[in-house]
This record gives C-alpha cells, sequence and structure tokens, in this order.
C-alpha cells in the first residue's frame, strides 16, 4: 500500500536523548560522562575482581597461622603490606579474602531482598483494593520491627547460621522498603495513559505488568538496591563483630576488624585496613548510586 | 437498516462508589452504530462520553462497575458475558481505541514499531519479523514518511501529529471492525486536526470500518459524522442525523452548544456560552438534569424525568419541549435585564454572564 497523505511534520524536540538511543543506552552515555561514578565502578570491580580472584592473588593464606610468637602482630612492611595479626596471619591477605565473603553476601542479599521487595510490591500495588491494604499493614508491621535487634535476635537463635543463612537472614529482613517503593511505582505506572491504550488493545495482565509497568519500575529499584549494598555491606560487617555472623576463622572484613581490636591499642594495622576497605567500599557503591540515580531518573519524554 | 447493526450498547449504566456517593457517570445510555458508519458522541467534559468508550471495552476500574442490566452486544456476542480471555481477544482486534493524547498513550521506553508489533503479537501467532513488517506497513498506511526509520524511533523523537498516527496505526494494525476515538485530535493543533481527521474518514473508506467518534467539538462531528449523540448527564438528550442536529437542534443543549460554536462570516464580541457547569455525577438534579442551565426550563422540567421523546425519523430528544412546543420562548434570565437586551449584538454576552 501506499502513503495516504503527505505529512508536513516538525522536527521534534529530542529531549537529552538527541542519537535515538535506547533508554538503557541513553543511560549508560550519561553515566559515562560522570566522574566519581566512573571512579565508584573502577574502585567496585576493583574489588571484586580481588574478591573473586581471591585465592590466587592473596601473598599467604588466609587462615595459616605460620609462627604465633615470632610473627605476631607484624607492622606493616614489604613482606606483609597491611602488616599481620595476632595469630600471625597476613592482614592484607585476609582483607581480600574477607571482601569475598562481604561483598558476595552483601550483593545476594540485596538480589534477594530486591527481587522479593519487587514482586510484593508489584502484586500489592497492580491488584490494589483490599488486597493492597492487607499486605501493605504487614509491611507496616514488619518495619517496625528495628531491623538490628531482628538480627540479632534469630541469628542468636540460629545457632551456626553459615553463609547461605547469611544471606537468606539479610535478604529476607531487607525487602521492606524496596515493596513500599514498587508498590507506589506500580500504583503510579498503573494510570499511565499507556497502561489503557495497551489494555484496550488486548494485551493481558501479565503482559502488562511485565512489558508497561516493570519497565519502568526497575529503575528506582536498581538505584536503591545498590545503595542497599553499601548498608548490607555494613550491618553483615555488624553482625559478624559482635559475633553473629560469620564464624572465624573464617575471614570478612567484621571478623578481621573484631579480630584486630584484641591488639589494636598497639598494633593498630589489625583493624584499621578491614575498616578502611569497608568505607571505600560502601563510599564507592554511593558514588554509582548517585550516578545511576542520574542517569536514569529522567523518563524518556519530551523535553517540557 | 436491513442487516442487524454492529454494535448495540442498551441501558449501559456505569456507576463508580466513591467515598462521595455514587456516581452515576453513564446512567441508562442506548445507541446502535451499524457497519461502516461513523457515530458522533458529543457533550461537554463531564457528561459521561469517555465512560461510555470505556465501557464498551469493559475498561472500567475500580470502583466503578458495570451495573446488571447494561447491555453492550458486538456482532451478536453480548461483550458483557465474556470471560476474560475473551473480551482480551476483542479488545484491539475487533474492536480499537485511539486515546485522546499522543504525548501519554504511548509508552516512552519502546519504540513506536514495537508498539505497533505488540499489538500483531497479542492477537496472531505472527513472528517477530512478521509483526514487524507489518508494524512498517502500517506506519506507510498512515502516511509515515521514512517508516523503516520511524518505526525504530522512540515517541519522544515524533511530533504530537506523527504520534497520533501511530497510535491510529496500533488502532488499525488488526483491521478490527470498530474503532472507538476518544477525541483523538483535541491535543493536535488546528492543521494537524484536519490532516488526522482526513485521514480516519480515508481509512474508514478503505476498511469498511465502524467509527465511534467522541468529542467535544461538534466542528469535528460535522466533519466526520453520519449520525450524533449528544449526552448530557449521562444520558442521550439527543440523537439524530448530523444535518438534521445542525439545523433543526431540539435539545437545549445542543441548540446552546451550537450556539457556542464560533461561524465564518458572523461578527460577535463574545461567544455564546451555556451558563453553570455540569453538575457533578455524585448529585445529578432531579427531572431533567439539565434544567439548572435551560432557558425554557419550568415547572415541569423540575418534577418530571423527561423520556426519550420522537422528534422524527430517526431524531429523539430528552426534553418536555417536545410534549409543549409552545414553551419554547427564552426565559429572561435575572441579570439580563430589557437594559442590556436593547443591542443585538450584546444580546448573547447578557446571557452568557
Amino acid at each position: 500500500m501506499t502513503p495516504m497523505s503527505d505529512a508536513p511534520f516538525r522536527e521534534p524536540g529530542d529531549g537529552g536523548n538527541p542519537a535515538g538511543l535506547s533508554p538503557w543506552r541513553a543511560a549508560l552515555r550519561t553515566l559515562g560522562r560522570d566522574r566519581s561514578a566512573i571512579a565508584g565502578t573502577v574502585v567496585l570491580a576493583v574489588l571484586g575482581a580481588l574478591a573473586v580472584a581471591a585465592k590466587h592473588v592473596v601473598p599467604y593464606e588466609c587462615n595459616a597461622q605460620p609462627n604465633i610468637v615470632a610473627l605476631k602482630n607484624i607492622a606493616p612492611s614489604l613482606a606483609h603490606p597491611f602488616g599481620t595479626d595476632e595469630f600471625s596471619r597476613d592482614v592484607l591477605s585476609r582483607v581480600i579474602c574477607g571482601s569475598q565473603v562481604s561483598l558476595s553476601v552483601a550483593f545476594l542479599s540485596v538480589m534477594v531482598a530486591a527481587t522479593l521487595g519487587t514482586i510484593y510490591g508489584a502484586v500489592a500495588g497492580y491488584v490494589g483494593g483490599m488486597v493492597d491494604s492487607a499486605m501493605m499493614r504487614l509491611i507496616d508491621a514488619l518495619l517496625a520491627i528495628p531491623r538490628v535487634l531482628l538480627l540479632i535476635a534469630i541469628a542468636t537463635l540460629w545457632n551456626g547460621l553459615g553463609i547461605v543463612g547469611l544471606v537468606l537472614l539479610l535478604g529476607l529482613t531487607g525487602w521492606f522498603g524496596v515493596s513500599r517503593l514498587v508498590r507506589t511505582l506500580v500504583i503510579s505506572a498503573r494510570e499511565d495513559e499507556f497502561v489503557t491504550a495497551a489494555r484496550a488493545l488486548g494485551a493481558s495482565d501479565m503482559r502488562i505488568l511485565g512489558q508497561h509497568i516493570l519497565p519502568q519500575v526497575i529503575s528506582p529499584v536498581l538505584v536503591s538496591a545498590t545503595l542497599a549494598i553499601g548498608n548490607v555491606v555494613v550491618v553483615e560487617a555488624g553482625l559478624t563483630y559482635l559475633g553473629m555472623g560469620v564464624r572465624p576463622p573464617r575471614a570478612s572484613w567484621g571478623s578481621v576488624f573484631s579480630d584486630g581490636m584484641i591488639s589494636f591499642p598497639s598494633a593498630w594495622w589489625t583493624s584499621v585496613f578491614a575498616g578502611l576497605a569497608l568505607v571505600v567500599t560502601v563510599l564507592a557503591v554511593n558514588l554509582v548510586a548517585d550516578g545511576l540515580r542520574e542517569a536514569l531518573n529522567t523518563r524518556q519524554l519530551p523535553a517540557r | 437498516m436491513t442487516q442487524p447493526p454492529l454494535l448495540t450498547v442498551s441501558d449501559l449504566r456505569t456507576y463508580f462508589y466513591t467515598g462521595a456517593g455514587t456516581a452515576r457517570a453513564v446512567d441508562g445510555v442506548s445507541f446502535s452504530i451499524g457497519a461502516g458508519e461513523t457515530l458522533g458522541i458529543v457533550g461537554e467534559s463531564g457528561c459521561g462520553k469517555s465512560v461510555t468508550a470505556l465501557s464498551i471495552l469493559r475498561l472500567i476500574q475500580q470502583p466503578g462497575r458495570l451495573e446488571s442490566g447494561s447491555k453492550i452486544v458486538f456482532e451478536g456476542k453480548d461483550l458483557l458475558q465474556l470471560d476474560d480471555a475473551g473480551i482480551r481477544q476483542i479488545r484491539g482486534n475487533r474492536i480499537a481505541m485511539i486515546f485522546q493524547e499522543p504525548m501519554t498513550a504511548l509508552n516512552p521506553v519502546f519504540t513506536v514499531g514495537d508498539q505497533i508489533a505488540e499489538v500483531v503479537r497479542v492477537h496472531s501467532k505472527a513472528s517477530r519479523r512478521a509483526a514487524w513488517d507489518r508494524a512498517v506497513e502500517m506506519l506507510t498506511i498512515v502516511g509515515i514518511p521514512a517508516p523503516a526509520e520511524r518505526a525504530r524511533q522512540y515517541p519522544h523523537q515524533l511530533s504530537g501529529g506523527m504520534r497520533q498516527r501511530v497510535l491510529i496505526a496500533m488502532a488499525l494494525v488488526m483491521s478490527p471492525a470498530l474503532v472507538i476515538a476518544d477525541e483523538p485530535t483535541t491535543a493536535l493543533d488546528v492543521t494537524i486536526q484536519a490532516q488526522i481527521l482526513e485521514l480516519l474518514a480515508e481509512l474508514q473508506q478503505r476498511l469498511g470500518t465502524s467509527i465511534v467518534m467522541i468529542t467535544h467539538d461538534l466542528g469535528v462531528i460535522a466533519e466526520v459524522a453520519s449520525r450524533v449523540l449528544v449526552m448530557y448527564g449521562g444520558e442521550v438528550v439527543e440523537e439524530a442525523r448530523v444535518e438534521t442536529l445542525f439545523a433543526e437542534p431540539h435539545h437545549p443543549y445542543t441548540e446552546g452548544l451550537l450556539h457556542a460554536m464560533p461561524r465564518v462570516g458572523r461578527r460577535q464580541e463574545r461567544l455564546a456560552v451555556i451558563p453553570g457547569n455540569v453538575p457533578p455525577p455524585t448529585a445529578w438534579p432531579s427531572g431533567c438534569r439539565f434544567r439548572d442551565r435551560c432557558p425554557y426550563a419550568w415547572d415541569r422540567c423540575e418534577r418530571e424525568h423527561p423520556p426519550l421523546y420522537q422528534i422524527g425519523a430517526g431524531h429523539t430528544s430528552r426534553c418536555h419541549l417536545a410534549d409543549e412546543p409552545e414553551r419554547r420562548v427564552r426565559r429572561p434570565r435575572a441579570e439580563a435585564t430589557a437594559a442590556t437586551l436593547v443591542s443585538p449584538a450584546t444580546s448573547r454576552a447578557g446571557d452568557a454572564a
């Protein structure tokens, strides 16, 4: 068939996306211009790479105690850049091994939390009505319990909590906020005219949720999940510090830090480096999250 | 009409149960539309036009509900009896809808080609490739230049007129028997409006589609519709062929709407307006719902809810004037004193005040 009428048309103003890139690629491009986000990403990539390759890059075996008397609490030197701890273990090696646990626990538990929260919030927001009210009152109740107290209580009862247990524990207690966020986003997205339009064209509920609603929810969830990783790294360290997270002799930043506390007054290096790793990670995570927020929060609508 | 109509709506009632009371947004609307016909529905905002449109496709959301007794028969099937899968099969496939805002009726994060192709994939087993080709073909049909490139663009890269063409392409891609266009040109500027109306008319001729054209613009109605339904207060107040409606409007509301239209060749200081607003649907006045704003209203209008009177062939009106035509004398309004009525040029303005 041939065109029916020749439409004179104006070239529209392309709001911040002149090349007509897909939203994700446009976001990546924005992110690529954000120096602090790049710095954060690089730091996290290095930490992540070290964690993955931990076994191959550590100068000493993480739990090895070569000489508890002679090699105890050695100050940082060429042989031991971060010094050694009370049990003659190399602190650098332990920090690297610890990153494996700390980062993977944080990442996995946030994945669990974000998934659960998204599903729960999406159902509540999309179904609406009484179901929504009931589901949200439950969230209100759960949010009323202080998370750290809840974690300590469960960790105490759950003797010998392993890594998997820790991931589940942190994941299952971390999704309430996400579900609220998602619910709000879904409720507003549900009212979009293009959602009604999609329904009018015969799309099923599943398709509408998947194609038209969730894509709008993903960006904010991604930003909040990134921030949550920084938070969970600290919570896990705290739990472990209190002796309720990762079991000794396994290294995590929390355990390295707490092991070091015994000799901290005379040998500062035993704790400081684990603490630094923690601070650097959280800082990097926050930089990346800020960058993501900048890059993602513009919905691809025309300027003004 | 010899063959049965394509769509028959009878006694449609759509009520919204809100905290502020029951809003009877659509309250006993009946009409039908034949194959290839264009039916116009006019009325101000809040008269129930859009709710009527959404009700036909069962798109009314909580707390709205179609009351029992409502009946919507399309191609011999009662749409209200269909299950979810059944009505989804009708939506977009046999009855399609074109929305008012081309800015917001398209998903900003998908290319327009993807969005047209999605409709094809929902309703047929077409492959991704075939659906895409069909989308590009539809863009050609609705007159978008360089359709293959445009299909890969996002809505924000298109102008308003082009977006409306995309929406029309989405609505027509499955060759539906009926298209419901809810104010399809309201958001566009005048030259683009004319193009879009022309396009719809051309496509209708070619595809034999029936169109329900919802608008508050009588100019649009005059251009495209063959029959017109005037809605007020959730009811049909007048139905007539378009020529009849413009030549001999019966209902005072229709009369008011026609007076409120600007005309070429008539100098006017101000356009006439119908005084007041549409009352809220939670509290329609008793008797005639238009009586508060009617220049002719008398005591009967308050007591008695007017039925649809037969005025002529295919012409009905919900006004007691059909019964007592001698009452069609403008009741002077309190503000419109004799002094202001002296000059004929200002008499409309006086009415409007």
